[in-house]
């Protein structure tokens, strides 16, 4: 049989439009934000998590104010990322599961992109709504006038790179069956920097320091994930499908 | 078009055991390659490494006579795969992931293109049913639709036919016939029986070899 006897069309050739990646990568982030608000369990777990923690603490130490503001900034930093690090493990875990994770991978767009997308997609529904829930719960902690605004903006910027180095633990443990404790195991060493600058941040704005340095280290923390975690985290899932 | 997959002196081992050894093979325009073996002979490992997922092998895999690490942007565009899981996700429409599907492909769709799929595979109805509601064997037609939807020359199917129905596999092993008609090319594992033609060709995986049949 030749091929001029088939009425159907010929196939195009190998290729897509340029703007395909943003598409992809548009297409990848909305995904996953209708993916986690179908579960609002999920969503709203590291949130009750966090909540808990902090309401716990001033019951549990005492509930004088001035000792409470002294511990207020490292608590609520504690509390937030081990919030954030708990929800880290489902990343990629249900679509590895499902198929759809290796049909990503052979995606034509380049993998870090569209894995940035789906970070994109964790902190939108983990690390800012924690940020922004922060200050409500500072005010039981009788965290001091004028630092609420330093705390969510350091708990955004720091949030994000937690989600970003987090993902590329996430996805080395993709693979492993209950890597939940791998995973913490992982991250944890690179989440100090973090915290000590972001609770840092807090400390100052309450000692009435300039905070503008710490939210530029912040700052700097974040743009050094946003280049190398998205390339870690696509070789780490390679690495994870492999075998 | 220019279409074609070699693979040159392949070999894998699993667990001390020569899944496949010296295993040459090619896969031209309009050809079907089907992949035979018993359970666990490496069908799927087969599968895995001629489309680029698997790098734990000797030997060298080829598209268009270009070592596939390096053409590897351009064999992803030509490839479709569907593997064991059928990557649909539970929470999900079959409009959605097919919508998601086709972004990734790069392109932006049209919900009526999906339709119309959608209706090819026998889901006209379902279209807007979470996929966690839909049977094992309609979750597999939301990923044949994909057949329907995004035009690649060269389909990787790993067990399609699982879950199908006697209809569906008769209208599967149709669109398989299409697309090689068209200058595509297939390249699929079954324990079905597909229907004697001049386009099928077999490979027999087995003890420690693999044969190459007309």
């Amino acid at each position: 049989m030749s091929r001029a006897d088939s009425r159907s069309t010929p196939l195009p050739e190998a290729g897509e439009p340029a703007d395909g990646l943003a598409v992809a990568w548009r297409a990848t982030l909305h995904r996953d934000l209708v993916l986690r608000l179908r579960r609002p369990g999920e969503v709203l777990n590291p949130l009750a998590f966090f909540a808990l923690v902090i309401t716990l603490f001033p019951i549990g130490i005492s509930p004088e104010a001035p000792l409470l503001a002294t511990i207020a900034p490292g608590l609520l930093w504690v509390a937030a990322l081990l919030a954030a690090l708990l929800s880290l493990d489902g990343v990629f875990r249900d679509d590895a599961e499902d198929g759809s994770l290796e049909q990503l991978l052979l995606s034509p767009q380049p993998l870090p992109v569209l894995a940035l997308a789906k970070v994109a997609a964790h902190w939108l529904l983990t690390g800012l709504p924690l940020a922004l829930m922060a200050p409500l719960l500072g005010v039981m902690l009788s965290l001091p006038a004028g630092s609420y605004g330093v705390l969510a903006l350091s708990l955004a910027l720091g949030s994000a790179s937690l989600s970003l180095i987090g993902a590329i633990g996430a996805a080395l443990t993709v693979g492993v069956a209950r890597g939940g404790v791998l995973l913490s195991l992982l991250v944890l060493p690179l989440y100090i920097p973090v915290l000590i600058f972001g609770a840092g941040a807090v400390q100052s704005a309450i000692l009435g320091g300039g905070v503008t340095a710490h939210l530029a280290i912040l700052g700097a923390l974040l743009a050094a994930s946003l280049i190398f975690a998205p390339f870690a985290i696509a070789a780490a899932l390679r690495i994870s499908l492999n075998g | 078009m220019s279409l074609r997959l070699n693979a040159r002196r392949l070999a894998c081992e699993r667990d001390d055991r020569w899944l496949f050894r010296d295993l040459d093979l090619e896969i031209r325009a309009g050809e079907i390659l089907r992949v035979e073996g018993p359970n666990g002979s490496g069908k799927t490992t087969l599968l895995k490494i001629l489309s680029g997922q698997l790098m734990d092998h000797e030997g060298e895999v080829l598209w268009n006579g270009i070592p596939l690490r390096r053409a590897r942007r351009d064999f992803l565009a030509s490839l479709l795969y569907l593997g064991h899981a059928p990557g649909v996700k539970a929470a999900l429409t079959p409009l959605e992931n097919l919508a998601w599907y086709q972004a990734l492909a790069g392109e932006h769709g049209d919900e009526a293109a999906r339709l119309a799929a959608l209706a090819r595979v026998g889901l006209a109805g379902f279209e807007d049913l979470p996929a966690a509601q839909l049977s094992a064997g309609q979750q597999r037609r939301v990923a044949l639709a994909r057949l329907e939807l995004t035009p690649r020359p060269l389909w990787v199917l790993d067990e399609p036919f699982t879950a199908i129905d006697r209809d569906g596999v008769a209208a599967l092993e149709a669109r398989l016939e299409a697309h090689t008609a068209r200058g595509g090319s297939v390249l699929v594992t079954t324990h079905h029986a597909l229907r004697a033609s001049t386009r099928l060709r077999r490979l027999t995986l087995g003890e420690g070899g693999g044969d190459v049949a007309r």
